[in-house]
């Protein structure tokens, strides 16, 4: 049987693992400043970390969080996992950046090193060169967190090869800054430390609405 | 040549986003790809555009590349070269 085992929830200049807030900054950070923060504070040396843009920084930091505690690394069979990200904005913020590189023809420098993340599912790629999972992946835009279309998606994955998935929301708008990644796989004794909920829609929208925000 | 070396340590740690390297550690002789500060190809896409934003040189012939970008003091050479430094 399939269950989420562990999650993390980035919103507000805080982090929260399985519900429970573990680290937060000062709320008038920037977003820049507090990914950074977060960064030091998950204690990992990971030099292409500060290479990439706002949103995989903010979805590898989610997910790493969420991994932190488990052994979903150790214990799956990576070409087996998948990656299922969604969002509302694409890749807005990069785009804005990139844009506003090449609004002035007389000072026209586009970034290779920004251009490369106009694209949403960057992140993913982030992901799987991080971890090495070459399993299925897929990156869905919808207006708000859609809990059924994830968890339809991943049934239909876990019936067709894959065991085990990374999946949630890594959104960068603006002000607006929100990772929420839970961890999917096969119930087993050793995942002692997991939340063991199952995989339904139910349960994705209890944990997404679990933590309480401090501010 | 040691101050334009100084220079372009500085300037490839920000274009770069090299953020846990100091300036001091970057050997002006090591590779700046593979085994050394190990830049990727997107980085040296970003070199080319230092290199022509902040000094005005257009790589012309992307070969030469392979050459200019062997280390930090094969770069230097090459914008001295250019009279540009």
């Amino acid at each position: 049987m399939n269950i989420i085992t562990s999650y993390a929830h980035i919103k507000h200049n805080q982090v929260s693992v399985n519900g429970e807030i573990i680290f937060q900054s000062n709320p008038s950070l920037s977003l820049a400043e507090f990914l950074s923060e977060a960064y030091k504070a998950l204690g990992v040396s990971y030099p292409k970390f500060h290479k990439m843009d706002a949103q995989c920084k903010l979805g590898f930091l989610c997910t790493e969080f969420a991994l932190k505690e488990t052994n979903f690394l150790l214990e799956n069979d990576l070409s087996k996992s998948a990656i299922i990200l969604s969002n509302a904005a694409s890749s807005i913020e990069t785009d804005r950046v990139h844009q506003h590189s090449i609004n002035d023809e007389s000072n026209y420098f586009p970034s290779p090193a920004v251009f490369v993340y106009t694209l949403p599912n960057i992140t993913i790629g982030e992901l799987a060169i991080k971890y090495k999972i070459t399993g299925e992946n897929a990156f869905f835009v919808s207006e708000q967190l859609d809990a059924d279309l994830l968890i339809n998606y991943t049934k239909t994955l876990l019936e067709s090869g894959t065991e085990s998935a990374i999946i949630g929301w890594v959104e960068v708008d603006g002000l607006n800054a929100e990772a929420f990644i839970f961890l999917v796989e096969k119930q087993k004794d050793t995942n002692k430390n997991a939340i063991f909920k199952p995989l339904n829609q139910t349960s994705v929208i209890t944990l997404y609405n679990q933590t309480v925000w401090t501010h | 040549m040691d101050a334009l070396i100084e220079k372009l340590k500085g300037q490839i740690i920000e274009q770069l986003n090299l953020a846990e390297v100091k300036p001091e550690e970057i050997n002006p002789d090591s590779p700046l790809f593979g085994d050394g500060l190990g830049l990727d190809s997107i980085d040296a896409l970003e070199l080319i555009v230092l290199l022509e934003k902040h000094y005005g040189i257009k790589i012309q012939d992307p070969k030469d590349g392979k050459t200019i970008f062997q280390s930090l003091r094969t770069m230097a050479e090459y914008i001295k070269s250019q009279g540009k430094s």
